[in-house]
């Protein structure tokens, strides 16, 4: 396996008296989507923020693309894509004149108007960018992040904003350049977009990387019980099959309004970050 | 270069298209002194010119003032509001080249600011070109020094205002205050003491004073305060502003909101 795009030991910030980062360890392989999820405050931005070069650390080793992101250079900005928190508003010029001037800033850059194509913006090539949707706008940003066809994506709450189907839409888009090699990471506060992304996810809360897996086996929610739960009963149990067995027999056949339940990503989520 | 060219290029673009800006940087000068001298017309100075033509290098002056000092001061804090610059920071464009597209819109936009007012100052207020090389020379130093004065100034207090939203209420002020005492709207000679010390801190007094020595008969320096045009003195002043500029640009300026930290 290639070299960690992204190699964090002991990660310290605080502002004042507040440490919003206070001691974070993460590897983040070549070509894997990792989501960094966790309530608003927890330290998302401010962690992403430090690895995109934009806020200085007050203490551990940072490794972006193998290189430390407080003394960023040019040439490590060509390989970096980076699509901040909040929409940026290019107020009157055209979608289409903000990512062909983005573009002339690199020297891998794509073709303006198929990077364009590829954010679903066409048909608002030639809009003026604040007759936007907020949707429409964020699209723009990811345009900006991906025209240098970066080798490390940052996706700093990527869909906040946008209406389920326009969600759907974006998470294909990612997918379609993680298959294409890129590496992701993404912050988020939907749960739905990290178990639809992620490769592996992180619960961050009040500054601690609390536990980083897979988002089927976040928090052991893959061995977690199942409740099984039908018209006059529920049982909780380390084996549904067997429960479900044994209820169709006694039923003789259809069990009434029969449900196995495990709890979803939200229940395990919830329970860690509710425990602290 | 090249880059830095496109960059001005989306700059003047972006401020063509703002009617605001439009109209406050570059229409409101020439309403102005087409008001001010419909006020003045008739009144005459010593030294045998009207008001109207001593308030016609003000207001030329003033154009430096409003597409340097507020354009920017006002603008780019907008757009960092906007999250505009922390966009370009996270791309490899060299700073400077942000820094040199400003510069290329400031000049372009004071090129036709200073067209437009002089054409109105030839055109209604007869006011007489200069024939001579050496005036037009004066006229090209004071222009350049002064531009770059208030274009530095301007870059260095967008790093003050808090928010994009805050900024026009402080810029406003500190431009209609220097305008009020640097002798555009009044003569300059006829100000209170106090108040011409205080205006001659700041480049506009001079740029003005300057621009007088281009437009204005010879005749007419012996009425300046000084009792002469002070060239030397105003390159001297204009000058310092541009050191002063670059270092308080160096100082203060910010590519995030204070909010992002």
């Amino acid at each position: 396996m290639a070299a960690a795009a992204i190699s964090i030991r002991g990660l310290k910030k605080s502002y004042g008296d507040n440490q919003a980062v206070a001691g974070v360890d993460l590897t983040v392989e070549s070509g894997e989507v990792f989501a960094l999820l966790g309530p608003n405050g927890a330290g998302k931005t401010t962690t992403v923020e430090i690895l995109e070069g934009f806020r200085r650390r007050d203490s551990g080793e940072v490794s972006v693309l193998g290189a430390d992101p407080a003394h960023a250079s040019a040439a490590w900005k060509q390989r970096i894509g980076i699509v901040l928190q909040g929409t940026g508003e290019f107020d009157e010029l055209t979608v289409g004149e903000v990512v062909r001037h983005f573009a002339r800033f690199y020297r891998n850059a794509a073709d303006p108007e198929h990077i364009i194509e590829r954010v679903g913006l066409s048909e608002k090539a030639n809009a003026r960018t604040h007759t936007l949707s907020g949707g429409q706008k964020r699209r723009l940003d990811v345009a900006l992040g991906i025209v240098n066809q970066p080798e490390l994506l940052f996706l700093d709450e990527p869909t906040t904003g946008f209406d389920p189907a326009a969600r759907r839409e974006f998470w294909g888009l990612i997918r379609d350049l993680s298959h294409t090699g890129t590496t992701i990471l993404l912050t988020t506060h939907y749960l739905d977009e990290a178990e639809a992304l992620a490769d592996r996810v992180g619960v961050i809360s009040r500054g601690e990387l609390i536990e980083v897996s897979t988002p089927s086996t976040l928090g052991g929610r893959n061995q977690a019980t199942a409740t099984v739960s039908w018209l006059g009963g529920s049982e909780d149990t380390d084996q549904p099959t067997a429960v479900v067995q044994r209820l169709a027999q006694e039923f003789g056949g259809e069990v009434p309004e029969l449900t196995v339940k495990r709890p979803t990503l939200e229940d395990v989520y919830l329970k860690m970050i509710g425990q602290r | 270069m090249r880059l830095a060219l496109a960059q001005g290029n989306i700059e003047l673009k972006q401020f063509f298209r703002t009617k605001e800006a439009l109209v406050f940087t570059l229409l409101f000068p020439v309403m102005l002194m087409i008001v001010f001298g419909a006020i003045f017309s008739g009144i005459e100075l010593d030294g045998g010119i009207t008001l109207a033509q001593y308030f016609v290098n003000g207001m030329i002056a003033s154009g430096f003032l409003a597409t340097g000092f507020q354009n920017l001061a006002i603008s780019i804090p907008i757009e960092r509001d906007r999250g505009v610059l922390k966009r370009y920071r996270s791309t490899p464009m060299p700073k400077w080249i942000y820094f040199a597209g400003k510069s290329v819109s400031v000049t372009v936009l004071a090129v036709i600011a200073t067209i437009l007012l002089l054409a109105v100052a030839v055109t209604v207020y007869g006011l007489d070109l200069p024939t001579s090389a050496a005036k037009w020379g004066t006229f090209a130093w004071v222009s350049v020094l002064g531009l770059i004065a208030c274009t530095l100034v301007g870059i260095a207090f967008s790093g003050l205002a808090k928010s994009g939203r805050a900024a026009p209420a402080v810029v406003t002020p500190i431009a209609l205050l220097l305008q009020f005492t640097s002798g555009v709207f009044f003569e300059y000679g006829a100000l209170p003491q106090w108040m011409q010390q205080f205006a001659a801190l700041f480049p506009l007094k001079w740029m003005c004073q300057g621009l007088r020595s281009v437009f204005l008969p010879e005749s007419f320096a012996v009425q300046e305060v000084a009792g002469s045009w002070e060239l030397g003195r105003t390159a001297l002043v204009l000058g310092a502003w541009c050191v002063g500029g670059l270092i308080l640009c160096a100082l203060t300026f910010r590519w995030t909101s204070k909010r992002d930290g």
